[in-house]
């Protein structure tokens, strides 16, 4: 269970909190400004939010202001392919971004509530994101069932399960 | 192997994680986990019974006794899609790495 984990896993954090949430925390070497942009433009989205090798995004709105829109689609290129819809809710530039998804498997799965963080850590951002889902038994189904695509951000330490 | 939809369905449960961290630390009996939850050993057995269809613990006789421990391989096979799940959203952030730094010297250039 206690495995050695790699200097590159040791970056991230993820574990559960209560019965509801999931948290993953992430160090960046840049500054606020630039992860936050990574994470609200779409061109630069396309670029990284891929989960497994062989992914794309074709597809990819995000309009960053409250209210606006969220549609991304994944493609294997083999005709195979997902999408997630949602909306921003609150933004603070450069600091905050609170927002709603869901995944089409292709019914929708309930609505994940996250609110992600951008604070300043040494020279770079420490990224902290907080996913409510609705109760314990939608946690449970997002993060044994949900994810074969391993696009959603929720991952678990046995450990910190473990440890309560 | 357990199958890991009733293994994610019996850790749903915050008095189930607490007896598995209780195991964590070695076997135990019912009696000796009822203890610090105030509830009776009905109750706790019943969380046991969960527990241990999820392949997540095993229980030996022992006499009377059954005490319950940790199922290596229950446990095993939870850790090891949790490092999957891990590995591809590591994945992700490595890419956005690679951006972030490519991001940087467009800025600089």
């Amino acid at each position: 269970m206690n495995r050695t984990e790699s200097a590159v896993m040791s970056r991230m954090t993820l574990k559960t909190e209560g019965d509801t949430h999931v948290v993953v925390t992430r160090h960046f070497a840049a500054q606020p400004e630039a992860v936050y942009r990574a994470h609200t433009d779409p061109q630069l989205l396309q670029r990284w939010l891929l989960g497994p090798e062989g992914w794309t995004m074709p597809v990819c709105v995000s309009e960053a202001r409250p209210g606006g829109m969220m549609r991304y689609e994944w493609s294997n290129g083999k005709g195979e392919g997902f999408h997630l819809t949602g909306e921003y809710l609150e933004l603070e530039p450069y600091r905050r971004i609170v927002h709603v998804e869901r995944m089409h498997l292709p019914d929708p799965t309930p609505d994940n509530h996250i609110e992600t963080l951008f604070e300043p850590d040494g020279d770079g951002t420490l990224m902290t994101m907080r996913m409510t889902l609705p109760d314990a038994e939608t946690r449970r189904q997002m993060l044994a069932t949900g994810m074969e695509q391993g696009m959603e951000a929720s991952y678990v330490r046995l450990e910190s399960l473990i440890a309560g | 192997m357990p199958n890991l939809d009733s293994a994610f369905s019996a850790l749903s449960d915050p008095t189930r994680r607490a007896i598995l961290a209780r195991l964590a630390l070695g076997e135990a009996t019912v009696m000796e986990l009822a203890k610090p939850f105030a509830m009776t050993q009905p109750a706790v057995s019943r969380h046991l019974k969960v527990l241990e269809s999820a392949g997540l613990i095993v229980r030996r006789a022992e006499g009377t006794r059954r005490p319950c421990q940790l199922a290596k391989p229950g446990v095993a096979a939870i850790d090891a899609w949790l490092d999957m799940l891990r590995g591809a959203l590591e994945k992700n952030y490595e890419r956005l790495d690679a951006v972030l730094a490519e991001t940087k010297s467009e800025i600089k250039s």
